[in-house]
């Protein structure tokens, strides 16, 4: 690789941000094409960090200390790993290629291009056919005599970042439906994308209109009427601007805005003060400084809490989704969701809305078909917005995060209401940056085509899917009174909470160290297995008996002399210490100056097991840097090795 | 007999009310009951008089004075004898725990007739070279009485935490040869041992100008002090105040809840009262040293730490009957004023000077811990609920009054049941118990960064809607370790 310039550097110190001790491991650091490698030089252990080029968001160097020259990478997953670097020279030459090589200019140079996870042609052409859109709309019961497929986008012709196969009313007439794809920002016009079989009110969504002061439209204000007469039991529609109203009026100066209420006999216009994206970006940057600061006291970090804002803005989206599923479930009147373009804001309401309405989308499957259709399907750009290639900073926001978060809310709200976990979350999160399979690349359905990606790169859903019993909920149920039917989310301010999984994943002592999930998963395998084998006992001894013999099951309490893996055993505290070089350290116990060499006698389980959910592809999840336990077995990304080869030569 | 009359139609209700105010409009009127649990209803009365009078004795049965009148004297369960066992704590049965160590300990009943320190129970343990003499002369110069007594003995390394009132050192350092004796008496010669004091070392000074004040260093020598400031008594009672306003606030401003939230500090003393109960865990179970906590009166902040300590090392107390124990021994009998600190929860006046939810910070340090290891405690969230109601109101005797001696004249072991025993009976065990619950031996130290520390919503919003939820996926995760169980027991049936 010609931006490699150092690929290997010895005696490199690693330091373990997340592990208050603030822990230093030495090692050899590699680049390779794809990866930035660090293996530690202790032989025991040889623990392997690493980080995938396109997950780190930036490199910093910050002045030269006399024990050599640092480097910290902040990636996108909001890990921050930070190196010691003997040679000044080495530590630029790094910085540089690592500059570099995080931002590609082309989509060729991106992972997915190169990453083969040794599976056939035909394995690929499955893989991509996993999720089918056109299965969903059937599931929810269109085409109908409401709604039907039209061919007027085919070929991307009416709108390029709209898909080819959309569903409108059946009383729009193709002249209408151009007309109003005229009339609308980019060509997004109003288009079906979840239809309520209770009620027959459907949500459906597009951009703004091109109204500006006083302009208007005929053929969109008989689309709208079309939108509403598509649904029998209503004689209005709820028209949801997603933007604040001061937002959507100053857009009409630029020819832009929102539907006239004059104009449009039999809306309701609704605004519901989402923040744009640059507002989110900046927000978000603040959430990950509060994570960052090394000892703030409660006030600091919930001030930094409120401060940032982040918490406001994810119930603004959450407010936006319940509206509009309220609407259609409890008031059956159909919803019509805008904003600017139609593809950030629009995207994070009309799926929230599906979640809370529609059980499917709270499944491990169900989550995967609505993010590829609200999503990936209707145009969200997410090539800009999470910077998969070098380009303009200012079309980056964490739009998508902030939807997996709005779920993650939910999920803490009804903890029986989900079958997956946060760790599915986490991992879609990590997807999305990470470039190695080609769903998430491109910035809408046409672009996708155009690059081959179904040819030439993987799907990330049966990747995921094949994976789902690392991300079940053990407390769903189907049945459950919380899993059926709609969910009504209680968004009064103190439910939201800083998801601390996401943004301090790295921060070990910041995660419980025990997790009831994973031990309660492990017990429902058990009984299931054991149920099986119980019945296959069953049936041997029908055989051998000739008749049946059953045995009445019986509850028991709960022996506890099994010993499970699970554990995350506790770690020493020094939070509750002075720092190391606090002068005053004689005066107070040994234990205020050293917290390194007492560590061993009392906590043999200090550190976290192997996360099981460490996916042996996804070498951007398999550098566990805080864990203390090496398992090179399960880290070492076996699938790619001979790929990454360590490209020292 | 017009009270437990009143208290037999809503037992539960009307034991917890506390304040009522009432608006009238012509003929009818309303009447607002804001209870000790944090529940608020409102009654809508016909007829203006009848409401009147309503309200007015709520209020004046919902503040008694005198303990003898008060609920727990009337409540006579049919499935409960007052012939059973009265509390869990035991010193006989705590000295037998000292193992090898016994020799140099022993029971004094220095204190039986509370003449000594009329906060403590009349047994105590203290160090086998002192003499009931020297334990009397050095509780002269303690606060209240209250000399250094052993509570809790560490069996892997023999150290152990004692806790006592401040010295009655004053402004001339005056000193105590029997109290130095006494400590002496607790570490060997060659060893040392740490005193935290619950207050900063300014507070600590500025108690000599009243006749208080620190041990100092020079008559203790081998002794180190650590100060760790933690707030009382009114501040506690404010903060508790402001957060139960900021929970009840209507608004949806997720800005104004986090800043009312920051500025009721709660979250802050939970953080303090874990930090410095890791700190003195850490003393002993790492440092390998024995302590002596004490704050001013020894009875607010040092059972609070000496008590989550032990929490964090000893994984006894982590059972069922260990917790409900701990809470006997180093609340209960340790002499806190839960008549005092207890009476109105978080509506109450401000005249109210000794109110201070001291406990209930206690019962939210100890969710904590049950929230960062939730396989490590035998106990559930649904009895951490069920202690802090009843500590403000309860069917049972054991929250009354502020000491063993103020239980002893109303005669509250015979009089009234144990709540204690009433939660471990079998058919209450299972709800009260953790259905993960995984013994271990290890030392569970909690995380103390704000990211970790949650408001405990369970107790905050227990009235929500949204605690429905999560009690749905508490039961959720019985049912699925009964199933479980039920099919590994099966299957070893049919392997038998």
């Amino acid at each position: 690789m010609e931006h490699i310039r150092t690929p290997k550097v010895e005696h490199v110190r690693l330091l373990d941000r997340s592990c208050p001790g603030r822990k230093i491991s030495v090692g050899t650091l590699y680049l390779s094409a794809t990866h930035t490698i660090f293996v530690e030089n202790n032989p025991e252990t040889r623990k392997e960090t690493w980080v995938l080029h396109i997950m780190v968001n930036n490199v910093e160097r910050p002045p030269t200390i006399p024990t050599g020259s640092q480097l910290i990478l902040r990636c996108k997953d909001f890990r921050v790993i930070q190196l010691l670097i003997p040679q000044e020279r080495d530590c630029m030459d790094v910085h540089s290629s690592l500059t570099r090589l995080s931002r590609p200019e082309s989509y060729s140079e991106l992972y997915c291009l190169s990453f083969n996870p040794s599976l056939n042609k035909e394995e690929r052409e499955e893989s991509w056919s996993f999720i089918d859109l056109s299965a969903d709309y059937k599931r929810m019961g269109v085409p109908n005599n409401l709604w039907s497929l039209t061919t007027a986008n085919s070929e991307y012709r009416l709108c390029d970042s709209y898909p080819s196969e959309l569903f409108v009313p059946k009383s729009a007439t193709p002249a209408v439906i151009v007309g109003s794809a005229r009339f609308r920002s980019r060509g997004r016009f109003p288009a079906l994308t979840y239809f309520h079989q209770d009620t027959l009110a459907a949500v459906c969504r597009c951009s703004q209109p091109l109204s500006g002061f006083s302009g208007r439209c005929h053929d969109d204000e008989q689309m709208l009427q079309a939108v509403m007469k598509s649904n029998p039991g209503s004689d209005y529609i709820y028209v949801v601007d997603t933007r604040p109203k001061l937002n959507a009026m100053a857009n009409r100066a630029a020819g832009k805005g929102y539907e006239n209420e004059d104009h449009y006999t039999n809306i309701r216009l609704h605004f519901i003060g989402i923040e744009n994206i640059h507002v989110m970006r900046s927000s978000q940057q603040k959430i990950i400084d509060v994570g960052e600061m090394r000892t703030p006291s409660m006030a600091d970090f919930l001030w930094g809490l409120e401060s940032s804002g982040w918490l406001k803005h994810i119930k603004a989206v959450l407010d936006a989704g319940a509206f509009i599923a309220k609407a259609v479930a409890e008031e059956g009147v159909t919803v019509l969701v805008h904003c600017s373009d139609g593809w950030d804001r629009t995207a994070q309401a009309c799926s929230v809305a599906s979640v809370l309405l529609d059980p499917y989308y709270r499944t491990i499957k169900g989550l995967m078909v609505l993010i590829e259709r609200d999503w990936i399907s209707f145009g969200h750009k997410f090539s800009h917005r999470y910077s998969h290639l070098d380009g303009d900073p200012k079309e980056v926001s964490p739009v998508l995060d902030q939807f997996l978060e709005c779920v993650w809310q939910l999920s803490e709200q009804f903890p029986c209401a989900f079958e997956f976990n946060e760790r599915f979350l986490i991992s879609i999160h990590t997807h999305v940056y990470s470039c190695q399979y080609g769903t998430f690349l491109g910035n809408c359905q046409k672009e996708r085509r155009d690059l081959r990606l179904r040819e030439r790169t993987h799907s990330v859903w049966s990747h995921l899917w094949k994976e789902r019993s690392e991300f079940t909920n053990p407390l769903y149920r189907a049945d459950h009174s919380q899993t059926t039917g709609v969910l009504r989310p209680n968004t009064s301010p103190y439910c939201f909470k800083l998801w601390k999984g996401l943004y301090n994943h790295a921060d070990k002592t910041a995660t419980p160290r025990q997790s009831p999930s994973e031990c309660l998963s492990a017990m429902r395998e058990e009984s299931q297995h054991l149920e099986d084998e119980l019945a296959i006992q069953q049936e041997r001894i029908t055989a051998l008996m000739g008749k049946p013999i059953t045995w009445e099951k019986r509850t028991v309490p709960r022996k506890t002399s099994q010993s499970r893996e699970g554990w995350g055993g506790p770690d020493p505290p020094s939070t509750y210490t002075y720092p190391v070089t606090s002068p005053a350290q004689n005066y107070y116990p040994a234990f205020l100056s050293d917290s390194t060499n007492q560590r061993a006698p009392t906590s043999p389980l200090g550190s976290k097991p192997p996360m099981k959910g460490h996916d042996p592809d996804d070498t951007s999840t398999c550098s566990d840097v805080e864990s203390g336990v090496a398992d090179l077995s399960s880290r070492s990304p076996s699938g790619e090795v001979s790929e990454v080869s360590l490209s020292t030569a | 007999m017009k009270l437990p009359i009143m208290f037999v139609i809503y037992p539960e209700k009307n034991v917890l009310c506390f304040c009522s105010t009432t608006r009238t409009s012509g003929s009818s009127g309303t009447v607002t009951i804001k209870c000790k649990d944090l529940r608020v209803f409102q009654l809508d009365i016909p007829g203006m008089e009848q409401c009147l009078n309503i309200a007015h004795s709520i209020e004046a049965l919902s503040s008694l004075d005198c303990a003898s009148e008060m609920y727990p004297f009337f409540y006579r369960p049919q499935d409960l004898s007052l012939k059973n066992q009265w509390g869990l704590s035991n010193p006989v049965k705590d000295f037998a725990q000292l193992g090898e160590s016994q020799d140099k300990w022993r029971l004094s009943e220095v204190n039986k007739d509370y003449s000594v320190c009329p906060s403590y129970p009349p047994v105590v343990i203290v160090p086998s070279a002192i003499d009931d003499d020297t334990l009397k002369k050095s509780a002269r110069f303690r606060q209240g009485g209250r000399f250094p007594v052993l509570c809790y003995y560490h069996r892997k390394n023999g150290m152990v935490i004692m806790r006592s009132g401040q010295s009655l050192a004053g402004a001339n350092g005056k000193r105590c040869i029997e109290d130095e004796l006494l400590l002496q008496a607790v570490i060997d010669d060659s060893d040392k041992g740490y005193i935290i004091d619950t207050r900063s070392s300014q507070q600590a000074q500025q108690a000599r100008m009243t006749g208080g004040g620190l041990d100092l260093k020079s008559n203790y020598s081998c002794w180190s002090r650590l100060h760790r400031q933690m707030e009382r008594g009114k501040v506690l009672q404010e903060s508790l105040i402001k957060l139960v306003e900021a929970c009840e606030d209507q608004s949806h401003s997720v800005d104004r809840w986090l800043s009312k939230l920051e500025n009721s500090k709660w979250l802050s003393h939970v953080q303090t009262a874990l930090k410095t109960a890791g700190l003195l865990a850490e003393c002993v179970e790492r440092d390998g040293h024995s302590v002596l906590v004490h704050g001013s009166n020894g009875t607010d902040n040092t059972l609070l730490i000496s008590s989550l300590a032990q929490l964090i090392v000893d994984p006894h107390c982590r059972t069922l009957e260990g917790f409900l124990t701990l809470i006997d021994r180093e609340w209960v009998q340790a002499g806190h004023p839960f008549q005092k600190r207890c009476a109105h929860s978080a509506y109450s006046h401000a005249r109210l000077t000794q109110e201070a939810p001291v406990f209930l910070l206690f019962l939210d340090c100890v969710w904590q811990l049950w929230h960062q290891f939730p396989l490590a405690l035998g106990f559930s969230e649904a009895l951490l609920l069920k202690i802090a109601k009843d500590v403000y109101a309860s069917n049972y005797g054991n929250f009354l009054c502020n000491s063993d001696q103020e239980r002893c004249a109303l005669g509250v072991k015979e009089r009234t049941h144990c709540l204690f025993q009433a939660l471990m009976r079998p058919k209450e065990r299972e709800h009260n118990s953790n259905p993960l619950y995984e013994p271990t031996e290890l030392a569970i130290w909690p995380s103390t960064y704000p990211q970790s520390l949650q408001l405990w919503r369970a107790l905050f919003f227990r009235w929500t809607q949204h605690f429905r939820q999560l009690e749905e996926a508490q039961e959720e995760i019985r049912n699925l370790v009964i199933q479980c169980c039920s099919a590994r027991q099966n299957t070893e049936r049919k392997h038998t």
